[in-house]
């Protein structure tokens, strides 16, 4: 049926996208605040981290991913099962795990790839699932 | 086992779970967007942040997060970032018995392996 078959790639590319973005924007707060460097927990400390924070590009490029974050996943959601995209969408700490080894040259212990491939193996078995097994409201798919 | 670290983490737990399938609920009333185009989905999000059980889930997801935050301060990260690994486990029985999704055997299987691989890449 080429409606079930656009629906998946129309879900799986939404996951897609919600991954992709939860990464990019988790490492570039990550990146920014270890700019900013630690913040001293006085009224001075604090006010001057807020100053540093609010004119950080990178900070505010974090933010423009993670909002991207919230925007696919409340989409996604809007037709798809919540028991497929939430397990799906654990396929970014199987990619964080490889962007790690190959960009940044981190040593990764056996435990943490059975974990990767238990990841990828269950992933692959959600994904197989139909998207969506609940009716469409009436009115919504008029 | 402390008494507040389990509360603790039934609280992380069932925050995130209840917040996801309350903003869940709200967005299959809000509907799909009309088209995956910029307006239909600007159009889409400002239905979203009217619809009330947006604002149920926002809040849960919020008391998850300070859950997390007291949790770090009493429990070793290597307890708690597996341990809440078992939200993947919440998530689907929410699915199946507040959604009323039709969870397979198949999608059981990947979602428990899913737990344990998450539980695993988190403890290092």
């Amino acid at each position: 049926m080429a409606s079930a078959k656009r629906l998946r790639i129309k879900t799986l590319a939404m996951i897609l996208a919600m991954v992709v973005c939860a990464n990019a924007g988790d490492l570039l707060l990550k990146y920014g605040m270890a700019q900013i460097g630690a913040v001293e927990l006085t009224a001075h400390g604090i006010s001057q981290a807020f100053r540093l924070i609010v004119t950080s590009t990178t900070i505010w490029l974090a933010i423009f991913f993670l909002i991207g974050f919230m925007v696919s996943y409340m989409t996604v959601l809007s037709w798809a099962d919540y028991s497929y995209v939430m397990p799906a969408g654990a396929f970014g700490y199987a990619a964080l795990t490889f962007l790690a080894v190959v960009y940044l040259h981190e040593s990764v212990s056996p435990r943490r790839w059975i974990g990767v491939a238990l990841i990828c193996v269950g992933v692959l078995l959600v994904g197989q699932t139909k998207p969506r097994t609940t009716e469409v409201p009436s009115e919504v798919a008029a | 086992m402390y008494v507040h670290v389990i509360v603790g983490l039934a609280v992380l737990i069932l925050g995130s779970t209840g917040g996801e399938i309350a903003i869940t609920h709200g967005m299959k009333s809000v509907g799909e967007p009309a088209r995956l185009r910029p307006a239909a989905v600007l159009q889409f999000l400002r239905r979203a942040v009217g619809n009330g059980w947006f604002w149920t889930g926002v809040p849960l997801m919020a008391l998850s997060f300070y859950a997390l935050l007291l949790l770090l301060s009493w429990a070793p990260i290597s307890l708690v970032i597996p341990a809440s690994a078992l939200s993947y486990v919440a998530g689907t029985l929410g699915a199946k018995f507040i959604l009323g999704e039709d969870v397979s055997i198949a999608r059981w299987a990947g979602v428990i392996l899913v737990c344990i691989g998450v539980a695993l890449v988190a403890a290092g």
